[in-house]
């Protein structure tokens, strides 16, 4: 566990490193300038349209940070030659596939919570100031809560993006894990058309195909709720857990399936 | 340029004189402004469907943009000089991708549908889409009274259809959390057929709005509605064979003698021009 952990730190040294926090600054300009501008533009909605902006950036950076940091995680230590000199270590190749996921992961958690602080101090300086009676017709409170229940379905989601970005990291070439890994990502945003295939083909195997497609493939669009949650429409807990639940399945089948394949992999 | 670009500061200085040059360069071209060429808008995609797809899980934000777009579009035909045509035509388009990305954009529904409704060139004059974009949230939202009050209230400014406006009130005042005052509402539509009280009634809850702009419209509303009783007053006292003099309407304006009638009409020239039904939209 220490090793995957050493690992993991590493990982999360190296982003820091590479400057990939410095999105965040980003995040906040786009975010402030978004709150100063928005009320210009439209005809009330600010804090709606600040919500779904900060959900949005939320999940668009971190599908950047995920993807692009992701294909690099193994592939980068291969090509610069220097998992050789770590497998020299007592680290088994399982726990540098964990370790890396883990890093990454840390990266994105650390990453998703300062850009939801962000969020909610522009939306209280937002609100700030508000009439109570223009408050209360609001579709959802501007610190609403359950604001927290879309970012953790976003932060889900990335876990899922950058399982799948690193399974492809352990045998392919960047580029072309990047154009697997959105290539997965986009199939798996219109999952749900290949369960109603069944409209649109008569092929008994063509449907059956689909469904298969449709179970295997990741559904990312189960974890979008930032409408919901913007216009104050419950979103049940047994929903986020079952979605999280189904997601870690997932992500364990994705590492196990790297790990496999990275374990056959022949350095020499 | 080779001594300037020479040494540490050399190519930083280089980059500041360029920039310089070329801040100076667009202050001497701004003195002769580009011919002015009143392009149409543009829509590239004008399919709800295929937007809702191209927006992946993105929608409420492309939800937002198109909106913003519905705004700018109605606001600059609106205010654009009178040597431009006003052309409203994408302002359905525009809200129907919005209300397709965010169904539940609630916003969208009720300032869209007034926007559809301001009789031209106020607007584009087109009640029917109004009411398509309000029974559009209703599909969506079928517990929202207040969509089915902006129903009622197309149907009883724009079509002058009393009686479905009357009925939208009704169906208004049964669903839930409707205010108390939905009831009377449309009691009065039902009864009076088109009474000016209940237009009153309806513009001063919209008076009450958040929004600026509604309020002035609110306002404006309510002065036409001023308006439409001294006519009444002055065409009552000329049929009881009186010769009243032509007075002013509310904003200043003389009314205008109307031999069509022998009553008197707003003025072209008045703040209040037109009121309603005094003009039909381009379709």
């Amino acid at each position: 566990m220490s090793t995957i952990g050493s690992v993991a730190a590493a990982v999360f040294r190296e982003s820091v490193r590479d400057r990939v926090f410095y999105n965040l600054v980003l995040f906040g300009l786009l975010l402030v300038g978004a709150s100063i501008l928005i009320g210009q533009l439209t005809a009330g909605q600010d804090v709606k349209i600040i919500k779904d902006l900060g959900l949005t950036a939320t999940s668009l950076f971190g599908l950047f940070i995920a993807i692009f940091v992701g294909i690099n995680l193994v592939s980068k230590e291969v090509e610069r030659r220097s998992v050789y000199a770590l497998f020299a270590k007592p680290v088994t190749r399982s726990q540098f596939i964990a370790g890396k996921y883990v890093g990454l992961l840390l990266t994105l958690l650390v990453n998703v919570a300062v850009m939801t602080v962000a969020l909610y101090s522009v939306l209280f300086f937002l609100a700030r100031g508000v009439p109570a009676p223009i408050q209360s017709a609001w579709d959802a409170p501007a610190m609403d809560p359950a604001l927290l229940k879309a970012v953790l379905l976003i932060f889900v989601d990335l876990a899922v993006v950058t399982a799948v970005a690193l399974f492809f990291s352990t045998y392919s070439s960047p580029m072309l894990s990047a154009i697997f890994t959105l290539g997965v990502y986009l199939v798996g945003q219109f999952n749900a058309d290949l369960k109603r295939f069944d409209a649109i083909v008569d092929s008994p195997a063509a449907i059956a195909v689909a469904k298969a497609c449709y179970y295997v493939m990741p559904d990312f669009s189960r974890f979008d709720v930032k409408l919901a949650v913007v216009h104050g429409i419950p979103v049940s807990g047994a929903f986020v857990a079952a979605t999280a639940a189904y997601a870690a399945v997932y992500i364990a089948a994705l590492l196990f399936g790297a790990m496999v394949i990275f374990a056959r992999r022949d350095f020499k | 340029m080779t001594s300037l670009v020479a040494g540490r500061a050399g190519p930083a200085a280089a980059a500041a004189v360029c920039l310089a040059a070329a801040v100076a360069l667009h202050v001497a071209i701004d003195r002769w402004p580009p011919p002015a060429i009143d392009t149409p808008g543009l829509l590239y995609v004008r399919s709800p469907e295929v937007a809702r797809r191209a927006a992946l899980s993105y929608d409420g934000v492309a939800a937002d943009v198109y909106w913003i777009r519905a705004l700018q579009h109605f606001g600059t035909e609106r205010l654009a000089p009178p040597s431009h045509v006003k052309d409203y035509s994408l302002l359905y388009p525009l809200l129907d991708l919005t209300t397709t990305l965010d169904p539940y954009f609630s916003i969208a529904y009720r300032f869209g549908a007034i926007f559809l409704g301001e009789p031209y060139p106020g607007g584009p004059g087109r009640p029917d889409l109004a009411i398509a974009l309000l029974k559009k949230g209703l599909a969506a939202q079928p517990a929202r009274w207040q969509y089915m009050q902006d129903l009622g209230f197309v149907y009883y400014w724009h079509l002058r259809d009393f009686r479905s406006a009357a009925q939208a009130f009704q169906r208004a005042s049964e669903m839930p959390n409707a205010p108390n005052w939905m009831r009377p509402l449309a009691a009065v539509t039902l009864a009076e057929g088109g009474h000016r009280n209940a237009s009153r009634a309806l513009w001063v809850e919209l008076a009450k709005s958040e929004e600026p702009w509604l309020r002035n419209s609110a306002v404006q509303r309510l002065t036409q509605l001023d308006a439409m009783d001294i006519m009444e007053a002055w065409k009552r006292a000329r049929d009881q064979g009186l010769n009243p003099p032509i007075p002013d309407d509310p904003s200043g304006t003389p009314f205008v003698f109307d031999p069509a009638t022998g009553g008197i009409i707003i003025s072209p020239a008045s703040k209040l021009f037109p009121l309603p039904g005094q003009l039909q939209a381009p379709r």
